[in-house]
């Protein structure tokens, strides 16, 4: 028999039995949506937390320190064998690090412990330098406010505890001064005469990298005006080094301006090193993580230590393809009883269709045409229960997203998209149904295939 | 394609089928030989449990034979595979039945139909088969009825144009008045009559009317405890 004849019978009978067919048929949709359901719900969960990463800016950064640095509070590792001498981390590394391909932008992590005054109240608070790539960042979804108009603007964000701490409302705190108290550091003149004037000038002592032979420096307290311009619900990552701990964010641009004395300087004055400006450690921001390890592989050839976290990716990678897998076997185990339904439902339709099945074969029906009859109809109610299936999961993975994202507004946190149907798994779960229900055919099929058609004609 | 009178249609050469009932082996058919030509319409007579439906269900290739052999178109049945004995049934032999074995979900149209689509005739070709069929039934008016609502000798006479819409060489008709009237069974036979006639279809009637027989076969085999008993040719 001709497909389309073999289609249009299988049709027609399950169209006979409507009843039990559309029950074994949605018996199929709902093991189909519980395992779309639960696969989306793991692919959400694996998109929302790998979006979230990826963001944060972890999986595509570099953190370099210099080897020079080791020994200092954290323990040595072992140098590869072709590694190259130690340099320092200075204003040229940058520059060339900056230079590699691939790199999207290289800045130092500035963030130090200071004091500032709001409306005559002074506040502790740890202040850090946020690049101007970081607008993208998750952690700045639903602010309040706006994230900088500009990279040198003297605009600051308060974390949102920090902004508690200094308004009980902060949403008033948008519009408002406060004054950035901090400890510049300005590097002795090789004549003392001279270096006074430029302290009096105001302070034009050489960015890091500038040449520089005095053999140490001076701390000048300042204070610095700065606008509130946001409010942020998460702590926003700047780094590895640190990240989480910054509750008032200024643009790292005008943070570098600062000359902020920070805690590798007295390390530098140890060495004798200190007017060479070097940093204690850069972050450098690639285009994707999949660039990651030829960046880090050039960095480390300059003769720098790097660390990033792409171990960590295939750790997540593998987390959530384990978690998926649980939630595959799950949910499979719905379509399982599913299909226990269809064997039952064919084996019903034999006993019905006996003497049918009789008449067919002396009309001049084979074993074969039967067996494909048999299985068309399996395939057709695998095919509908599969689509039928993947609406009804879509469903279910909208309502929960629904009741998750209202949940979270009550909490006053940004909604998330807490499941995800890509194609592949539409298509795949239509296929699984159809694969699924022609299984469970199998036995039925292959039973009225063998039907005697002289016995199966005397039937009633 | 019908042949002359003097051909062989179908021969069964020392057949027999046995079915085992618990202790005891029942042989419902016998060492039968008969052979039956082209454009005869032979009854074939005999008490219930004679064994003729047995035969005919041998003849129609529904059943295989414990022994012998049973030759159609020069091809043994006996030794056929299950996709030629398939083949066999849909384009050697049309079958009628007593009880009209109609699909009771399709129309006379579908039902008359249904052997063209298991034997893969092409789509444009099935509407003309099926009302060249009708016709020669003369049902064209019921095509779109169901057979529920069609009275026995219509149902009859729909079940006679599905077995002739694959153009067979053999028409087996198993009791095919069995289930009607005297006027209506005697107008089924002769509408076989007329078939056989015009055009020159073999015909294989089982039967247990002997007067019916006598009245419309050419020839007439009787058979009894699953043996032949007696085969003539009317004069």
């Amino acid at each position: 028999m001709k497909a389309r004849d073999l289609t249009e019978l299988a049709g027609r009978n399950l169209r006979e039995a409507l009843l039990r067919n559309s029950l074994t048929t949605l018996g199929i949709a709902v093991g189909v949506a519980s395992l779309v359901a639960m696969l989306s719900l793991g692919v959400g969960l694996q998109e929302l937390a790998s979006k979230r990463l990826s963001r944060s800016g972890l999986f595509d950064a570099v953190f370099v320190s210099s080897r020079m640095n080791r020994g200092f509070g954290r323990p040595a590792r072992p140098d590869p064998a072709n590694a190259s001498p130690a340099k320092p981390l200075d204003e040229e590394a940058r520059r060339k690090i900056a230079g590699l391909a691939n790199v999207v932008e290289v800045y130092p992590e500035i963030r130090f412990p200071t004091e500032i005054q709001f409306e005559g109240k002074p506040f502790s608070t740890t202040v850090a330098g946020i690049p101007a790539s970081a607008k993208s960042d998750g952690a700045f979804d639903g602010m309040k406010g706006a994230f900088f108009s500009g990279p040198n603007v003297d605009e600051a964000i308060l974390q949102i505890e920090f902004a508690r701490d200094l308004s009980t409302q902060p949403d008033s705190l948008l519009g408002k001064d406060l004054a950035l108290r901090y400890a510049e550091r300005q590097p002795l003149p090789a004549e003392p005469s001279a270096g006074k004037s430029k302290a009096a000038a105001g302070g034009t002592a050489p960015h890091p990298g500038e040449s520089d032979l005095s053999p140490g420096f001076s701390i000048v307290p300042r204070e610095k005006i700065f606008r509130i311009v946001g409010v942020v619900e998460t702590e926003p990552a700047t780094g590895f080094g640190g990240f989480g701990r910054g509750r008032l964010l200024i643009p790292l641009q005008v943070a570098e301006t600062l000359r902020i004395a920070q805690a590798n300087d007295l390390r530098e004055i140890l060495r004798g090193t200190s007017s060479k400006g070097n940093y204690d450690s850069l972050t450098v921001r690639v285009k994707g993580p999949s660039q990651v390890k030829s960046v880090e592989d050039a960095i480390q050839s300059q003769g720098f230590t790097t660390f990033s976290l792409l171990d960590a990716t295939k750790s997540l990678r593998q987390v959530f393809a384990v978690f998926d897998l649980l939630l595959g076997i799950f949910g499979s185990l719905a379509l399982a009883v599913a299909s226990l339904g269809i064997i039952n439902t064919l084996v019903m339709a034999i006993l019905e269709r006996r003497r049918e099945i009789g008449i067919l074969k002396a009309l001049g029906a084979a074993d074969r045409d039967i067996r494909r009859l048999f299985f068309a109809e399996a395939g057709v109610m695998g095919l509908l229960g599969g689509i039928l299936g993947v609406a009804l999961g879509w469903l279910i993975g909208s309502a929960l997203t629904f009741g998750t994202n209202a949940y979270l507004r009550r909490q006053e946190l940004p909604p998330i998209d807490l499941s995800s149907i890509p194609w592949w798994m539409v298509a795949g779960a239509i296929g699984f149904s159809v694969l699924v229900s022609l299984a469970a055919g199998i036995y039925p099929a292959s039973r009225a295939a063998k039907l005697n058609p002289v016995e199966a004609l005397r039937y009633e | 394609m019908i042949g002359t009178i003097d051909e062989i249609a179908i021969r069964t050469d020392g057949v027999s089928r046995s079915y085992q009932m618990g202790d005891a082996l029942v042989r419902a058919v016998d060492d039968v030989s008969i052979a039956i030509r082209s454009k005869e319409f032979v009854a074939l007579l005999g008490s219930s449990g004679s064994g003729k439906s047995t035969l005919l269900n041998l003849m129609a290739g529904l059943d295989r034979p414990t022994s012998g052999a049973i030759f159609a178109r020069g091809r043994n049945l006996a030794e056929m595979n299950s996709e030629d004995f398939a083949q066999h049934r849909s384009h050697t032999v049309g079958m009628v039945f007593q009880s009209f074995n109609l699909l009771p979900r399709m129309t006379l149209e579908e039902n008359v139909e249904l052997p063209l689509r298991l034997a893969e005739v092409e789509r444009n070709d099935r509407a003309g088969r099926v009302r060249e069929a009708v016709e020669r039934v003369r049902l064209t008016a019921r095509l779109t009825h169901r057979p529920s609502e069609l009275s026995g000798g219509e149902q009859q006479r729909a079940a006679l144009a599905r077995a002739l819409v694959n153009r067979p060489t053999i028409l087996l008709a198993d009791e095919p008045t069995g289930n009607l009237d005297s006027v209506t069974g005697d107008a089924i036979l002769h509408l076989l009559q007329e078939i056989n006639a015009s055009l020159g279809m073999t015909i294989v009637m089982v039967t247990h009317d002997h007067d019916r027989a006598a009245r419309f076969a050419h020839r007439i085999v009787t058979m009894a405890d699953g043996k032949l008993t007696s085969d003539g040719i009317k004069s």
